[in-house]
């Protein structure tokens, strides 16, 4: 295969070189498949499913673009990255050039092209894709985002000077002016960095004992290797922002505190929408209910996978495991259970899998892991033994009926369509909202209904000099959305600060 | 940023104290809050203790723990200078303090060090207090002292008479409510049976009564949902919304069996460290 693919790219590469490379032969080139570990190996072990591309698939991949000139994908990407200029330099062999264009517009290649959900961003709107009415045949846009970023991060780990680094981590002379940035999540990693190439004092607060927010709690290792999201917060402090673990604001320090006792000049709020919902039915306080955070970060953050082999935090240890819900945390949660050992996982969702929110490629994933679907289904009520322990959850039947407000069909109970499943865990991803902490310590910061914090468009809220951005303003969302905040809070902050210290140089 | 442990000493059988570097929890801390600790960075669970006291100016908290699994006796090995990887807070919401006129601190076992700073701050703010400590036998009763220059008055009880009276603290309890002037508020601080039953005791007098849970956490910060109990039927997060509760409202066996989820695992991972510690013989 390696063979073939290699044939094929000397080929186009001739053509290329010469200017003939017609778009009919470029949409000859057979999509290149994402290399997998097989899935009778995979769920045996945490390690990343998808393996990345080789050398030859990515630049076979990146000849199938047809560098249209309106650029539909980038009108996709929230962040805007030069989508045509680096999948061309990636065509032409130049990797680095490749992954410097990508920073220009992203600091994270090596997450978002492993987690974004492109067909519904960048790829949606490519225009191979729409040649063949069929998205899975868009050019792979986010495989090769990763294929550059990879290499740049094992340049990276050998680096010694910011050359090699590459140019988008030139910090500007510092400005005297300081900001705190809340929360490590990708929203807060990307106002960091912009802030901090501004000139800017920047430190990170967090709340937990390690950084990356929801890359390190919440998306698994299969997913996202740690090491990848470690490396790219490395990065950050080689630009000089400084991480401070297990701070709490709120109650370590309020942001009050921070402006009036420590001098920060401005404030980023990025603290994600982390508190659980749960769905008030009867049993919800047994044991053996999870949400999907608790789950996820007993799994993840504290590597309870190897408990007994070292890491002390426990975890279920179950057999059969309903996971309720349809998006990508439901799917994390149900494929680290086939992991722990489950002998079956459900999922239960009480619309089809034509509406489930979850990623395609991961729905496919985990059938693959032997997770069982059961679609129009949804818990009445959880019931257990007499030490209250879970021993089963009585389900309705659910129908179809008109589109709600987000514009997916309305689920609606079938009464009288009660049935059992025996299960000993429930874990429950029916979704997340704002924390309230930041809202109880910070009087004059306004809120809107839903406990989401009220910015304008430059993601200023109501308190001068306080920005906030990411899932703590839009609700639960993406990584890239997060992203995009923190860049659009990134450029209010350094804005303010350069008319807050021309105000000072005045004043002087 | 690691904390060292500047004291240390062990106050009976099972139970130790460290006086750890923590400046900025130090000023921020409040009576019933607490922090999340994991002794390393990598494979360490993270574990809730209250603050049992503070010192601002030296930057520090006092911790005390009973050792009774596998991290407790892990921060019980460690000696004066050792570090703490992580350590977090202060966390959960304050005691609420005001002049109640006469209140009486019910404490059992380790909870007798988170109460001991409430019945601090009480009897600053005016109150009469009246302690009620009480430990299964002598060796593991603790603070006595300390309670002693809080309080008003001071009733110590043992589960088999070794010390103070035979009694538990039900006992005592229900004698103080029924006085002549009988307490306007009621503090209860110990193991999750033991608040059980004082609230049925103060329940019966209708005295308010504060209890201070203690539920399995992870995060601490309200993001997982681990430490959720029933609070008038309702499910509430004790790390939040709490750590104190209206102790007649709170669904108490469930808690109690929440607390049991992950038992056998425990056992497993204390034999595991146990057998450990004896290999090597280092640490006699």
């Amino acid at each position: 295969m390696e063979q073939e693919n290699q044939k094929l790219l000397n080929f186009l590469l001739e053509k290329h070189r010469a200017g003939q490379l017609k778009p009919a032969e470029r949409y000859n080139i057979p999509p290149q498949p994402m290399p997998e570990q097989v899935p009778k190996e995979r769920t045996h072990n945490v390690n990343e499913v998808a393996q990345g591309y080789t050398e030859t698939q990515a630049r076979l991949e990146a000849f199938r673009c047809l560098g249209c000139k309106n650029t539909p994908c980038v009108e996709g990407c929230p962040v805007r990255i030069k989508i045509k200029d680096f999948v061309a330099a990636i065509a032409d062999g130049n990797y680095k050039k490749a992954l410097d264009i990508i920073k220009e517009n992203s600091l994270l290649p090596a997450v978002c092209g492993r987690v974004c959900p492109q067909e519904i961003q960048c790829q949606q709107t490519c225009t191979v894709g729409k040649k063949f009415k069929d998205p899975t045949k868009a050019v792979s846009i986010g495989r090769l985002e990763r294929f550059v970023a990879d290499l740049g991060l094992a340049v990276a780990g050998t680096a010694t000077n910011d050359e090699e680094l590459g140019t988008s981590l030139v910090v500007a002379p510092e400005t005297g002016m300081k900001v705190a940035v809340i929360g490590s999540g990708p929203g807060g990693i990307v106002a960091a960095a912009d802030t901090k190439r501004a000139g800017h004092d920047v430190t990170i607060f967090e709340a937990f004992h390690k950084p990356g927010g929801v890359m390190v709690y919440g998306i698994p290792e299969f997913r996202l290797p740690k090491s990848i999201v470690q490396k790219e917060i490395d990065t950050l402090k080689k630009m000089g922002v400084k991480i401070i673990c297990n701070f709490i604001v709120g109650r370590t320090r309020t942001i009050d505190q921070l402006m009036k006792n420590d001098g920060f000049d401005a404030v980023y709020i990025g603290v994600g929408a982390g508190l659980p919902q749960f769905m008030s039915i009867e049993g919800e306080s047994l044991i053996g209910v999870y949400s999907a955070n608790e789950y996820l970060t007993r799994a993840n953050l504290m590597k309870a996978y190897d408990f007994g082999k070292g890491a002390d935090t426990p975890i279920a240890m179950s057999k059969r495991v309903a996971v309720i819900g349809g998006g990508n945390v439901e799917m994390d949660a149900a494929r680290t259970a086939v992991r722990l050992g489950a002998e079956k996982v459900y999922l239960v969702y009480r619309r089809t899998e034509k509406e489930m929110p979850a990623r395609i490629e991961e729905v496919h994933h985990a059938k693959q892991e032997g997770v069982d679907f059961h679609i129009l289904q949804s818990p009445k009520r959880i019931i257990g033994d007499e030490n209250s322990r879970v021993t089963a959850i009585e389900c309705l039947k659910y129908q179809l009926g008109e589109p709600d407000e987000s514009g997916r069909r309305r689920p609606i109970s079938i009464e009288g369509s009660e049935f059992r499943i025996d299960v000993d865990t429930v874990i429950i991803a029916i979704g997340n909202i704002a924390n309230p902490l930041i809202r109880q310590t910070t009087p004059g910061l306004e809120f809107n209904k839903w406990g989401n914090i009220i910015v304008d468009e430059n993601c200023k809220t109501s308190m001068e000099g306080v920005y906030a951005g990411g899932d703590i303003v839009l609700g639960a969302a993406t990584v890239i959305l997060a992203m995009g905040q923190g860049r659009i809070a990134a450029a209010a902050i350094n804005k303010y600060l350069a008319e807050k210290r021309k105000h000072h140089e005045q004043g002087l | 940023m690691p904390h060292k442990i500047l004291i240390k000493k062990q106050l009976s059988d099972d139970v130790f104290f460290a006086e750890i570097e923590a400046p900025l929890i130090a000023q921020a801390r409040k009576p019933s809050q607490f922090i999340i600790l994991s002794i390393n960075n990598e494979y360490s669970e993270r574990i809730p203790l209250t603050i049992a006291d503070a010192n601002p100016q030296k930057g520090t908290i006092s911790l005390i723990w009973q050792r009774v699994g596998k991290t407790t006796t892990e921060l019980a090995d460690l000696k004066q200078g050792d570090e703490i990887a992580n350590v977090s807070g202060p966390l959960g919401n304050p005691t609420h303090i005001e002049r109640f006129g006469t209140v009486v601190c019910v404490g059992g076992g380790i909870g007798n060090a988170p109460l001991l700073p409430i019945a601090k701050v009480l009897k600053e703010a005016g109150n009469k207090v009246i302690s009620i400590i009480g430990a299964r036998t002598k060796k593991l009763l603790i603070l006595e002292e300390q309670f002693a220059q809080v309080s008003d008055e001071l009733i110590v009880t043992t589960d088999d008479g070794s010390y103070g009276r035979k009694a538990l603290v039900t006992e005592p309890l229900k004698e103080v409510c029924l006085r002549e002037h009988r307490p306007d508020q009621a503090f209860v601080i110990g193991p999750a049976i033991m608040m059980k039953f004082c609230c049925e005791v103060t329940k019966q007098f209708n005295i308010p009564t504060q209890v201070s849970l203690n539920t399995i956490m992870v995060d601490g910060t309200g993001m997982c949902g681990g430490c959720r109990v029933e609070i008038d039927g309702k499910p509430k997060f004790v790390c939040v919304d709490g750590p104190e509760f209206d102790g007649h409202k709170v669904n108490f066996d469930l808690m109690i069996k929440r607390l049991n989820a992950y038992k056998d695992m425990e056992q497993k991972a204390r034999e595991q460290y146990s057998k450990h510690r004896c290999k090597i013989g280092l640490d006699k």
